[in-house]
């Protein structure tokens, strides 16, 4: 089976798995609504500081979401060791990173998604005139999230002490899509907007990387 | 053509007859030619310790393998590096289909394996579970495939429930249907009738018998004595990674697995 239907077969059976239980989206979004709550008190929403602080707070916050939902991704097929046998199967390795990718990057975006409205209202931001530029941000940054944090998950899932792990390993290797990410936004929410070309190139640039080095070691990462 | 209209050299259709009155359509299967495996010299370390100590071992096709030995002798790390599962820290391992040596990638098509976890997704139904892994198979038709998968394990009635709902058994049999679903050519099995009652352990080893008949070759772990060993043509034994007793082609597994037998006994008299 070619890669990229061995990948869609996974997506299918994550998103099946996960609509069933809605354990994963549940949580992930009360624990990110909590901290963006959590965050708005700490500044004068009606000032202009929520345009400056603002945007780095909704990427903390997804970044927290990013580091709890990913962490079962791996861990879940430990359960009955279905890893196995998503190894055993004749098809390329990487169509098991490449599903599971796909997969934590809808369940985040949908989260982003819902929580939007919400980070408007708490801080007081117009985002309708800008929604395009900002989902476009959302979808360059929610990719990098995903395929980290699936290729660490997949390493933390493995040792010993791999509920501390993945937010040791994932959180300093998104620094640099934390950055570019809010400073993106932070130019899409600046009066006029600014949509930064210099900034997504460096996203996709990250997300391409970090994609075609899971490509080329993810064989290795499934190991026992 | 056997009396339920079924291809008889193929393994899942001799499987078929165990349970002929549950079987509404026959089904047509590809014969199977069974693989030849050459372990040459495998050794395995995890760590500081060596799970396997250059392990040499030719099993012709269509034999029916029994591995016994204690816990930690070895017997599940030679399954999994057989499955590809695991690399070999030293040495090779071939497989021949005929003459003909098989690349890696093409030999995972040929093997089915029940491992000692079952393999299977609980949140998902068995009809469901069966169908995601006929879809990676690329198998034709994978809920018909599934389907005709569940009624000669008994769980046609319950294709609908969740695998969490299971009993042990029950889970134990679909994991079974799993590693058949393709019509494996080498057939691992790490401690297959764990969890199985009498009744399901005598299936399995009609199960097993009519799957060497077919020309399947079958590599299996097992402990002590059970229904499973009815088809074993050979039997070695581990110990510490290393072969110690290996009744060969065409010996006599009996005194090998007896053995074992007396010695699990033995020791569990002993706990």
């Amino acid at each position: 089976m070619n890669l990229p239907r061995a990948a869609a077969v996974i997506l299918s059976k994550e998103l099946r798995t996960e609509f069933r239980s809605r354990e994963l989206l549940g949580t992930t979004l009360v624990f990110v609504l909590i901290v963006l709550v959590l965050f708005s008190f700490t500044f004068n929403p009606a000032s202009s500081e929520s345009r400056r602080f603002g945007p780095g707070l909704l990427w903390l916050a997804f970044l927290f979401s990013g580091s709890l939902m990913l962490q079962p991704s791996f861990l879940r097929e430990q359960t009955n060791d279905t890893l196995a046998a998503l190894r055993l199967a004749p098809i390329d390795p990487f169509s098991i990173l490449a599903g599971k990718m796909a997969a934590n990057f809808l369940f985040l975006l949908l989260v982003e998604l819902i929580l939007l409205p919400v980070f408007a209202v708490l801080y007081n931001i117009a985002i309708l005139p800008v929604l395009g530029p900002l989902v476009l941000v959302l979808a360059l940054g929610t990719v990098g999230l995903a395929t980290t944090g699936t290729v660490f998950s997949a390493v933390a899932a493995q040792a010993r002490l791999r509920e501390l792990l993945l937010p040791l390993l994932l959180l300093p290797v998104l620094a640099p899509v934390l950055i570019a990410s809010t400073e993106a936004t932070v130019g899409i929410l600046r009066d006029p907007s600014v949509l930064s070309v210099v900034w997504l190139t460096f996203l996709a640039s990250f997300d391409v990387i970090f994609l075609t080095a899971a490509w080329l070691v993810g064989e290795y990462l499934l190991e026992e | 053509m056997s009396r339920s209209g079924v291809a008889p050299n193929s393994c899942c259709a001799i499987w078929f007859r165990a349970e002929t009155s549950r079987v509404s359509t026959p089904l047509a299967f590809s014969p199977n030619a069974g693989l030849r495996i050459s372990f040459c010299n495998v050794e395995k370390r995890y760590g500081m310790r060596m799970a396997l100590r250059g392990v040499s071992l030719e099993i012709a096709a269509g034999e029916c393998v029994a591995l016994v030995g204690h816990n930690g002798s070895g017997k599940t790390t030679l399954l999994k590096i057989a499955a590809q599962l695991s690399r070999p820290s030293r040495g090779e391992l071939k497989f021949y289909s005929g003459e003909t040596a098989l690349a890696p990638d093409v030999v995972k098509h040929r093997i089915g394996m029940v491992a000692h976890h079952t393999l299977v997704y609980d949140e998902l139904t068995a009809e469901e579970n069966l169908v995601f892994f006929a879809k990676l198979f690329a198998l034709p038709d994978p809920a018909v495939k599934a389907r005709q998968s569940l009624v000669p394990v008994g769980l046609a009635g319950r294709a609908g429930d969740l695998v969490r709902t299971f009993s042990r058994g029950m889970r134990q049999r679909l994991a079974i249907a799993r590693a058949l679903i393709a019509s494996p050519q080498l057939l691992l099995l790490d401690e297959p009738a764990a969890g199985l009652d009498p009744e399901g352990q005598q299936w399995l080893g009609v199960t097993l018998s009519n799957l060497h008949a077919s020309g399947c070759t079958i590599l299996m772990s097992t402990h002590g004595r059970n229904e499973t060993q009815g088809a074993v043509t050979r039997a070695i034994r581990l110990e510490d990674g290393n072969i110690t007793r290996d009744s060969g082609p065409g010996g006599d597994p009996y005194p090998v697995l007896a053995m074992a037998a007396v010695r699990e006994t033995s020791e569990g008299d002993a706990r």
